[in-house]
C-alpha cells in the first residue's frame, strides 16, 4: 500500500478499520522525512519518538475498543512558531535555537486529543518574516516542485512537508499571506481562518491583531479536517471568538449553483505574471460553468494594502521582539560589560538581517513624533479596508483573485526586500480585514504550481470551503 | 518672600485581588522567589494576557470612592522599555484612556477641608523585582511579575508636606475600607512619587518641576518635600533653578540626591495591546458596584460624632482603619460608655499596638474582652490603674479579665475594717510624715497614701485610702 499517497481521511479510515496500524502510518512518514529531507530541509525538528509512541497509543485504543479522535493517526507536522511542550520550539532563529517550552499551544492540545501525531517541526522564514522560507537560521526549504525554487513562506517548511508527501496534514501560521501563498506555491491546499476562529495561545506572535493558524492538506477535504479539529474558543485567548464551529467536511458538496462571488478590478490591474492571469481566468470560467455567479467590483482601499500591512505588522513586530534579551531564556551573548550591552549582544549575535530590519521599521512607526502619521494612520486605513471587504460581503458569499503575483522564483533570486515584500500583494487585506482566505491549486506553468485564492467573510468558511472542493472536483481532483 | 508650594502624587497601588493581572497566579507577597510564576507573567513566547476581572472591579471601586468617571470603553497599550525585571520588554498598562478620570479626595488643610483632584487612576501591572546581592550580582525574581497595580495621578493641588501626608493617609484609609489593597509601603503595595515645584507669584518665579522617588514611609514623603521646598527656594533666591530631573530620597542622609534628568524625554512607544479585546464595561455593573461600595472613612467619622457623641478628632482617629473602627463599634456594643472604650483604644490599645509593632487583627483578645475590662473598673473592682495591667497581660497571653484578676487576686480592696488596720500600720511605720503632715507640708499626704498602695500592692480602692488616711492623721 502506498501509504504517503493516501489522503488523511483515506488514512483514519484504515486506522480504524484495522487496515493499517497507526505505527505503520507514522513509520511510513518517517521513511519519506528521511528520504525527502536531504533535498527538501522542510523539518528543523523531526520527533521520531514521540510519534511513534504517540501512534502506538492509537493503536492501543483501537485494540481496547476505544472512540477515536477526528485526526486518528493522522500525522501532522507543526510550523516551529507553535509551542510545542517539552519539544523545542525555535522559530528557525539562532535566538530560540535551543528553547523548549514548558507549554504546549492550544491547537497541539486539540491535534492530540483528537488523536493526531506530531510528527516534527517545521522550517520557516525567522520568526515568521518573510516569503520564501530563506531566512531560517536552519537553511532555506526547497520547493518539492522544483528544489531549485523557493516554497514560499513563511510556512515554507509546512507547505513543502504536504507537497513532498512528508505529512499529510500541516499547520502553519498566516500574518500577511504566510500560509497561502506557500500553498499556491507548493501546490498544496492553505486555509488563513477568520481571526478569532483558531485559539493563538502558544503560537509564537509576529503580528498579534493579523496572525491566525491554518491548516495545510493535498486536498480541500484534508485542509477542512484538521481546521475543524483546531477551531474553537480558548479561554486563554481573548481575541478569539464565542461561537459554534460548523460541520465543515459534511457541508461540502459539488453543487455550488448561485453562489455569488465577485472579482476586484484592482487585483487584475496589478503588475501579474501572464502565466499566471490566463489560469485565474481560465478558473473564474470553470466557476461560471459550475453555476457560480460572478461580477466585478472595486475594492478602492486595497491598493493601500501592502505598505499598511508592513506598517501594522512591524509596529506589532517590533514590541514582540523586545522580550529576547538574552535573561530568561533563547541566546545571550558570551562577553558583556554590563546588562544593557548583554541585550544589545545578545540581540544583535542572534537575531537576522531581515528581524533586525523589521524591529527598526517597526520601532520607527510607533517613536514619538512618527506615530501619528505612520501607526496611527494605518490603524484608519486598516479601517477602511475592512469596511470595502464588509460592504462586498453584503453582495457577494466569496471574492476571488490569484492568490501570488508570481510563480515560485529560485532560492537566492530575489534580495531586494520591497520586491520580496510584494509577494504578499494579494494576501495582505484579507488579514488587515480579519476575514478568512484559502489558496487552492487551479493550474500550472513550467510545472510549477498556480495558486487561486478565495476568500470569504468572517466567519464564513463554509462558503469558500464549499467553492474550493466544488472547482477541486470539477478540476479533477487533488493536483 | 511669600513662595508657594505645588505638589503632586503618582501613586502605585497594588491590588489585592486572589490572581494575577493577566493569569491565575497567586497574587501572595512573600513566596520563595520565582515559584508564582507561569508562562504567562513570565512573557513567554506565545503566552496570552487575559485580563483579570475582579482587578477591573477592584480598580473601579477605588475609581467610585474618589468620585471618578469609569469608562465604559478602554483598551491596554503596551509600553515599551527593555529592563531586566520587564518580563517582555514592555508593560502592559493604559495609556490614552484609563479606566477612572478626574475625581478628588477631601483633605484637611490649613483653612478646612479641600479637595485634592485626581487626573486619572488607570490599571497595569507590576514587574518583578531586581535584588543586588552584596557580591555585585543581581537576582531576579518575577513573583511579582503581573500583580495588578492602579496608578493613581493627582493634580498638583497640594500646598504643604501635611496637605500631601494627610491626602496619602486618607488615601491609603480609603482603599483599605473599600478592600482594595492592604497598602503597606514596607511590602511595597502602596508606593509614591511626589512631582514638585515652587512659585513666586509676585514676582512670576517658578522652579522646574522634579520629581521624587524612592520614598518608603509618609514621613518620607513628609521629609523629602520639606527638604526639596528648601533647595528649590534656595535655588531661586541665587537667581537660579532647578532642574527638571528625578531625584532619589536618600534616607540615610536624609537629603534627594539626583538619578536621572529629563532633558531627554523618554519615549515608551505607546501602542495598543494587541492580545487584549477592548474593556467594555456595562453601566449596570459600574451601578453594582457603587452599590455594594462599604461605608467610607469620611462618612463613618461623621457618625461616629453623631451616634456616639464622642469628639471630631476621636472620632477621625478611630475610622482610620476600618479594623480599627470595627473594634471600636464592637466594644461599644457591649460596654456604655463611647468615651470611655475610645479613650482606652486611643490610648492603652494603640499604644501596645505601636509598641507591639502589631495590627488590630493580630490582637489575642476580643472587643467583648476590653468591655468586660471596663465593666471592672467601672463596678470598681479594679482600678484604672490597675486595668492597665490587666489589658498589658490581656495583650499578651488573651486571658479573659475576670481570670487574670482572680488568677492574680488583683480585686480591689473596699473594705474599710482590712484597710483602717494597713492605714495605721503605715502611720506607725512613718512617724516623720505624720509630723510633716501636721506642720502643713501637703506634699506628706500623697507619700503616706503610696505607702498604703504599695502596702496593698496596688490593689486598695484609692478614694478609700484617701479618706481613710485623712481620718487618721486627723486622729493623731
Amino acid at each position: 500500500m502506498d501509504i504517503i499517497s493516501l489522503t488523511a481521511l483515506e488514512l483514519r479510515e484504515k486506522v480504524k478499520n484495522k487496515e493499517i496500524s497507526a505505527r505503520e502510518v507514522v513509520s511510513a512518514h518517517l521513511d519519506r522525512i528521511k528520504e525527502k529531507e536531504s533535498k527538501i530541509n522542510a523539518f528543523i525538528t523531526v520527533t521520531e519518538e514521540e510519534a511513534l509512541r504517540a501512534a502506538d497509543r492509537v493503536d492501543e485504543k483501537i485494540r481496547s475498543g476505544e472512540e477515536l479522535g477526528l485526526l486518528a493517526g493522522i500525522p501532522v507536522a507543526i510550523k516551529d512558531n507553535i509551542s510545542t511542550k517539552g519539544v523545542r520550539t525555535t522559530c528557525a532563529s539562532k535566538m530560540l535555537e535551543n528553547y523548549i517550552p514548558p507549554f504546549e499551544a492550544t491547537v497541539i492540545e486539540k491535534i492530540k486529543k483528537e488523536d493526531g501525531i506530531i510528527i516534527g517541526k517545521t522550517n520557516m522564514d525567522e520568526f515568521a518574516l518573510g516569503s520564501s522560507t530563506e531566512t531560517s537560521y536552519f537553511g532555506a526549504t526547497r520547493n518539492p516542485n522544483d528544489t531549485e525554487r523557493v516554497p514560499g513562506g513563511s510556512s515554507g517548511g509546512s507547505a513543502a512537508a504536504v507537497a513532498a508527501k512528508e505529512a499529510p496534514l500541516a499547520l502553519g501560521t498566516d500574518t500577511g499571506g504566510s500560509i497561502r501563498q506557500p500553498a499556491a506555491f507548493c501546490g498544496v491546499v492553505g486555509i488563513k481562518p477568520t481571526y478569532g476562529l483558531v485559539s493563538r495561545y502558544g503560537v509564537v506572535p509576529m503580528a498579534n491583531s493579523l496572525d491566525q493558524v491554518g491548516p495545510f492538506g493535498r486536498n480541500v477535504k484534508d485542509a477542512a479536517l484538521l481546521l475543524q479539529a483546531v477551531a474553537g474558543h480558548d479561554e486563554r485567548d481573548s481575541t478569539s471568538m464565542e461561537l459554534d464551529i460548523p460541520d465543515y467536511i459534511n457541508s461540502l458538496t459539488d453543487n455550488i449553483k448561485g453562489m455569488k462571488a465577485a472579482i476586484p478590478k484592482e487585483y487584475l490591474e496589478l503588475e501579474i505574471d501572464s502565466n499566471i492571469k490566463d489560469s485565474f481566468l481560465n478558473t473564474v470560467n470553470i466557476l461560471k460553468d459550475l453555476g457560480v455567479e460572478i461580477e466585478e467590483i472595486s475594492l478602492p482601499n486595497i491598493k493601500h494594502g501592502l505598505p499598511d500591512y508592513y506598517i501594522i505588522s512591524t509596529s506589532e513586530l517590533s514590541t514582540n521582539m523586545s522580550r529576547y534579551d538574552g535573561l530568561r531564556y533563547g541566546y545571550r551573548a558570551k562577553n558583556y560589560n554590563d546588562i544593557d550591552d548583554l541585550f544589545i549582544k545578545s540581540r544583535t549575535e542572534a537575531f537576522g538581517k531581515e528581524v533586525k530590519r523589521r524591529i527598526m521599521l517597526g520601532t520607527y512607526s510607533l517613536s514619538k513624533g512618527q506615530a501619528d502619521e505612520y501607526y496611527k494612520k494605518a490603524l484608519k486605513v486598516r479601517t477602511l479596508i475592512k469596511n470595502d471587504f464588509d460592504k462586498a460581503f453584503q453582495k457577494y458569499d466569496i471574492i476571488l483573485g490569484p492568490t501570488t503575483p508570481n510563480l515560485p522564483f529560485k532560492v537566492g533570486e530575489i534580495t531586494d526586500p520591497v520586491t520580496m515584500y510584494k509577494s504578499d500583494l494579494f494576501t495582505v487585506a484579507v488579514n488587515l480585514a480579519g476575514i478568512c482566505a484559502l489558496s487552492m491549486p487551479c493550474g500550472a506553468a513550467n510545472g510549477l504550481p498556480i495558486g487561486l485564492q478565495i476568500i470569504g467573510d468572517r466567519f464564513k468558511e463554509i462558503n469558500i470551503l464549499k467553492a474550493a472542493y466544488a472547482l477541486e472536483k470539477s478540476l479533477g481532483g487533488v493536483m | 518672600m511669600a513662595y508657594k508650594t505645588l505638589i503632586g502624587l503618582e501613586i502605585h497601588v497594588e491590588l489585592s485581588t486572589k490572581t494575577k493581572m493577566f493569569c491565575s497566579c497567586a497574587n501572595e507577597f512573600g513566596k520563595d522567589a520565582n515559584t508564582q510564576c507561569c508562562p504567562v507573567c513570565l512573557g513567554l513566547p506565545g503566552a496570552l494576557p487575559v485580563v483579570n476581572k475582579s482587578a477591573l472591579e477592584y480598580a473601579i471601586r477605588a475609581g467610585l470612592a474618589f468620585n471618578c468617571n469609569i469608562a465604559t470603553h478602554s483598551m491596554m497599550d503596551r509600553k515599551n522599555y527593555f529592563y531586566p525585571d520587564l518580563v517582555k520588554g514592555f508593560q502592559i498598562t493604559q495609556a490614552d484612556v484609563p479606566l477612572c478620570s478626574g475625581g478628588y479626595i477631601e483633605v484637611d488643610s490649613k483653612n478646612g477641608p479641600k479637595k485634592v483632584g485626581l487626573i486619572r487612576i488607570h490599571i497595569e501591572e507590576d514587574t518583578g523585582k531586581s535584588i543586588h546581592t552584596e557580591k555585585g550580582d543581581s537576582l531576579l525574581d518575577y513573583n511579582r511579575s503581573g500583580v495588578p497595580l492602579i496608578e493613581i495621578v493627582t493634580k498638583p493641588d497640594m500646598n504643604s508636606k501635611e496637605e500631601a501626608q494627610d491626602f496619602l493617609e486618607k488615601l491609603k484609609s480609603t482603599l483599605q475600607y473599600i478592600e482594595v489593597s492592604d497598602c503597606k509601603m514596607e511590602e511595597g503595595s502602596l508606593r509614591c512619587d511626589v512631582n514638585l515645584n515652587v512659585i513666586d507669584e509676585e514676582r512670576g518665579l517658578k522652579s522646574n518641576i522634579t520629581e521624587i522617588k524612592n520614598l518608603n514611609s509618609f514621613s518620607a514623603v513628609g521629609k523629602a518635600i520639606e527638604y526639596e521646598v528648601k533647595r528649590h527656594i534656595a535655588l531661586l533666591e541665587e537667581g537660579k533653578n532647578t532642574t527638571r530631573e528625578t531625584r532619589r530620597w536618600n534616607e540615610v542622609e536624609n537629603k534627594t540626591v539626583v538619578m536621572r534628568t529629563k532633558e531627554v524625554a523618554a519615549d515608551y512607544r505607546y501602542n495598543t495591546e494587541p492580545d487584549i479585546a477592548p474593556i467594555v464595561i456595562e453601566e449596570s455593573w459600574i451601578e453594582e458596584i457603587r452599590n455594594n461600595l462599604p461605608e467610607l472613612p469620611h462618612h463613618k467619622k461623621m457618625r461616629f460624632i453623631k451616634e456616639y457623641g464622642i469628639p471630631e478628632y476621636d472620632a477621625g482617629v478611630l475610622t482610620q482603619s476600618k479594623d480599627l473602627s470595627l473594634f471600636f463599634e464592637e466594644t461599644v456594643k457591649f460596654a456604655k460608655d463611647p468615651k470611655q472604650v475610645s479613650n482606652w483604644i486611643m490610648g492603652e490599645v494603640l499604644y501596645r499596638l505601636n509598641e507591639e509593632g502589631i495590627e488590630i487583627k493580630d490582637l489575642k483578645f476580643s472587643s467583648k474582652d476590653l468591655a468586660d475590662l471596663l465593666k471592672l473598673i467601672n463596678e470598681g473592682k479594679i482600678s484604672n490603674n490597675i486595668g492597665k495591667k490587666v489589658l498589658k497581660d490581656m495583650f499578651e497571653t488573651g486571658k479573659k479579665p475576670d481570670d487574670i484578676v482572680k488568677e492574680k487576686g488583683l480585686i480591689q480592696i473596699s473594705d474599710e475594717g482590712e484597710l483602717k488596720d494597713i492605714v495605721n500600720k503605715v502611720l506607725d511605720e512613718n512617724q516623720k510624715s505624720v509630723t510633716d503632715y501636721k506642720n502643713g507640708k501637703d506634699k506628706a499626704l500623697g507619700f503616706i497614701v503610696g505607702q498604703v498602695m504599695k502596702a496593698t500592692k496596688g490593689k486598695a480602692n484609692p478614694q478609700l485610702v484617701n479618706k481613710l488616711v485623712l481620718e487618721a492623721l486627723k486622729e493623731r
